[in-house]
């Protein structure tokens, strides 16, 4: 699965499962461009068919819901949706 | 297909219907229109994708029978607005929240994992000696006593196949 690699402070690797019409997700990207980190992102649900399942279940790995968005630092810490003072803290 | 075929102006009509179908159901928008406008956009783009209106801000697989649930107004609206004054992508949200009255939090996602999922669907029913099965809209809970369920929710506009068996 590609994702697309976002240049900035380098603070982690920080991985965002996020979905292209998702108003949340979009809020949380906002926030990551404005903190103005490096990051990697992939819209799962822009992903081919045969990859959707594979991508869901990687998502699932870190988040058991399987939710967007999914915010992912260090493969460790996890942040489930745009909480937003949560992550300025982790971020900052 | 690209998203960008999604003109502004479906967009608008899309906004105009939930609006006019929120306030017929006692239910309220959030008062952040750019963000509903972008939400209703989200909805156009799947109901283009996946043949229905899923919600924007959950993963459809493009399976009806599957997504069923997700098909804003989802299943979960109601309980997600009376436990955190928000539907799951705050698309929908309470009095108190609309007035500013109380803060819009995130909603966890209610529904449940991709692995329980699998063994929904089982239906209720087997209460002896009703004269006909009862039938549940799993959108805004209205209850009917008929052979099958009525095509369209009559309260809410849910399709046929939002109903369950309820009795």
């Amino acid at each position: 699965m590609q994702m697309v690699r976002v240049s900035g402070r380098h603070r982690g690797d920080i991985r965002l499962y996020a979905l292209s019409t998702c108003g949340w997700c979009a809020k949380t990207k906002e926030l990551l461009n404005t903190l103005g980190v490096e990051y990697s992102y992939v819209f799962v649900d822009l992903l081919p068919q045969e990859e959707l399942e594979g991508a869901l279940s990687e998502v699932e790995k870190y988040n058991p819901a399987g939710s967007f968005p999914t915010l992912v630092i260090d493969g460790s810490r996890v942040i489930v949706g745009f909480r937003e003072a949560e992550i300025r803290e982790v971020l900052k | 297909m690209s998203d960008d075929e999604i003109s502004g102006a479906l967009v608008e009509e899309r906004v105009k219907a939930l609006r006019r179908d929120a306030e017929a159901g006692g239910y309220i928008l959030n008062p952040d229109e750019d963000f509903v406008r972008k939400l209703a956009r989200g909805i156009c783009i799947n109901e283009k994708r996946y043949g229905y209106p899923s919600c924007p801000c959950r993963l459809a697989f493009g399976r009806r029978e599957e997504d069923r649930d997700i098909i804003c107004p989802c299943d979960y609206r109601d309980p997600d607005l009376e436990e955190f004054g928000a539907c799951y992508c705050a698309l929908y949200v309470s009095p108190a929240v609309a007035q500013g009255k109380a803060p819009l939090v995130p909603v966890p996602e209610r529904r449940p994992p991709r692995s329980a999922r699998k063994s929904m669907g089982a239906q209720a029913g087997g209460v002896k000696g009703l004269p006909l099965p009862v039938w549940r809209c799993r959108v805004c809970g209205y209850l009917c006593a008929r052979e099958t369920p009525p095509l369209v929710c009559p309260v809410c506009k849910a399709s046929k196949d939002r109903f369950e068996r309820f009795m």
